[in-house]
């Protein structure tokens, strides 16, 4: 009851804060609903399949790049055929991938997700004749439900029209994963993470599980990169780096990856952090890392873990 | 040639996370900031050192020994950080040393600002060498035969000293050699300061080929991790193996195809995950 009752306030207060925020804050808030969109996808492998993917960046960028390709190469801007195409190609690579991957667990997944990643970071950094390179390519701006908004001045247009896009996009795939979590699907992936010989004995195909889980999350993540695109109106290779896919984690496990809404309030948290201290000295890195070592060892449970109970277990 | 000088170098930090995977478990995503702070630190004892009048071309000695002194920071680290997480998943493990990842980026920016640094005009002063019609530095060379008597001297110490066999003993079993009476507070304290001099050193010695960039860490992370892949975690003849695959075959890359460079060595990263998942010489002890 009291967690509805938080959620149904934030909901309100997101809905309401184009009104109140200044267009700067309101242009972070974009990065955060897309990152929201990513680590959801994340934490059904992080947190309810017990994988870390230290490769997930790659889904990002894919993502990500799709934006810039469709509106450079096809002169496609609509932003529901951008965010399709982002998820039918961030779940064919997840599942090629992820056929790959999940044979393994922990350490082992880990690495072979970052290679994965690698490869792709390096196959946009090297093949500038098609990706742009370390200067990474030009995002159009997206029609969005076809409407075409060109006329708008490019912050009202990001503050306004597209911050209720990318919060109606959240707020669809939040529904969507809690729906995959509250099922027996989910279900199955949390005996899996807990008990994989268990559950490999009570009849689930524990690999086939995980891979599903794998491109679920996949998906999730090229659609969060699609929208990460449009604010930038640049990608840029670093967005497929390794230490990205460092950050998806951090985040995760800043928020607390043991609630269902951890990992947003991690981006959330994440982004206007990093801004305040970057106002400050540039120097965020090693302010980050040393919360993250705080986080590791004294708080695993994340900012969640303070005052909420763990949910997925 | 250039490659293995390359190989010389990506077998230290290899050597130094494969030694601390075998016997900690810990993947250290942090030994490619180690390597960078010893390129720093490296670049700065060379600049005192010749400041300070002393010979040019004694400069090897300055940086080796800071290089390896350097290595104390993963004492500090050991003891400061990584003893809490032992009994943790290993999740929690590879997000800590990320977040030294984090921090020693911003450390290296913070002391050396964000200019490369090179010892300038240090790296011909040994001269060049003719070998099979290619002319090569003789500071290669030296960096070269240096790497394969520290990995002569690990083969040793691991094989045939006392401490080594406790090594392996923990490596294997850490449990059982706790039981017998091993300190393992003492040998996980020794194994990561050694793995992190071992790091250090590799970026000291590099120095005088290139220049000290603060994303060099992150960079070699990557390259260093490809090497344990392809060598098998946790295994030093891997280390020694995978270095020269890696790089050999990133200098060939570079004369053929430079576009392939990095993807050529994923490739095969991905491959021998798939074929050998615990890599060519896996399974062997630490």
């Amino acid at each position: 009851m009291r967690g509805r009752v938080i959620l149904g306030l934030a909901l309100l207060a997101l809905l309401a804060l184009p009104l109140v925020l200044s267009p700067y804050r309101l242009l972070l808030m974009l990065p955060f609903m897309a990152y929201g969109v990513i680590l959801l996808g994340l934490n059904l492998l992080f947190a309810y399949t017990g994988l870390v993917s230290f490769g997930h960046a790659l889904f990002v960028g894919i993502g990500a790049y799709t934006g810039a390709f469709l509106g450079a190469h096809a002169g496609i801007r609509s932003i529901e055929v951008v965010v399709l195409v982002a998820a039918i190609l961030g779940a064919v690579v997840a599942a090629l991938v992820g056929l790959l991957c999940v044979r393994y667990v922990k350490i082992y997944f880990g690495m072979l997700t970052l290679a994965f990643g690698m490869v792709f970071y390096t196959f946009v950094l090297k093949f500038y004749r098609i990706t742009g390179g370390d200067e990474g390519m030009p995002v159009p701006r997206p029609l969005l439900l076809g409407l075409n908004l060109d006329a708008m001045p490019k912050t009202d247009y990001l503050v306004g029209p597209y911050y209720y896009y990318c919060l109606g996009v959240l707020i669809i795939a939040a529904a969507v994963m809690w729906r995959i979590v509250h099922s027996p699907f989910g279900l199955c992936l949390r005996t899996i993470r807990d008990n994989p010989a268990k559950a490999e004995a009570l009849g689930v195909g524990v690999t086939r599980y995980r891979w599903y889980a794998f491109v679920i999350s996949g998906v999730f993540a090229a659609v969060g990169g699609a929208l990460l695109g449009p604010p930038i109106g640049n990608v840029d290779p670093t967005l497929a780096y390794w230490t990205h896919s460092g950050n998806l984690v951090f985040m995760a496990l800043l928020g607390g990856f043991a609630h269902f809404f951890g990992p947003v309030l991690g981006a959330f948290v994440f982004i206007f952090l990093q801004d305040t201290v970057m106002s400050v000295v540039p120097y965020w890195r090693l302010v980050f890392g040393a919360i993250l070592a705080v986080i590791v060892i004294f708080a695993p449970g994340g900012l969640m873990g303070f005052f909420a109970r763990p949910r997925p277990s | 040639m250039s490659g293995i000088f390359h190989a010389a170098i990506l077998f230290l930090v290899s050597a130094g996370l494969q030694l601390v995977f075998g016997v900690q478990k810990i993947f250290n995503l942090a030994c490619g900031s180690f390597y960078a702070l010893g390129a720093y630190v490296g670049v700065s004892a060379v600049a005192a050192f010749t400041s300070a009048g002393g010979p040019p071309v004694l400069f090897i000695v300055p940086l080796a020994v800071a290089g390896l002194l350097v290595g104390a920071v993963g004492l500090v680290v050991e003891r400061g950080l990584l003893r809490f997480v032992y009994d943790r998943d290993e999740t929690f493990q590879l997000l800590l040393t990320f977040a030294l990842v984090l921090m020693m980026e911003d450390a290296i920016r913070l002391t050396w600002g964000t200019a490369p640094q090179s010892t300038a005009g240090h790296y011909l002063l040994y001269g060049q060498a003719r070998l099979l019609g290619a002319v090569i530095p003789v500071y290669n060379l030296i960096v070269i035969a240096a790497s394969v008597l520290i990995a002569a001297g690990l083969g040793f110490m691991l094989t045939r000293t006392a401490f080594g066999r406790i090594i392996r003993a923990a490596a294997d079993n850490r449990e059982m050699a706790e039981a017998l009476g091993v300190d393992m507070r003492g040998v996980y304290a020794k194994v990561f300061t050694l793995g992190t001099a071992l790091g250090t050193l590799g970026g000291a010695l590099v120095i005088p080929a290139t220049a000290a960039m603060s994303e060099m860490g992150i960079e070699l992370i990557v390259e260093a991790f490809a090497v344990v892949v392809i060598g098998g975690l946790g295994s030093m003849r891997g280390a020694l193996v995978g270095a020269l695959v890696v790089g050999v075959l990133r200098a060939v890359a570079i004369s053929v195809y430079p576009e392939i460079e990095m993807l050529l060595i994923y490739l095969i990263v991905i491959a021998v995950l798939l074929l050998r998942p615990r890599g060519l010489f896996g399974g062997a002890a630490a």
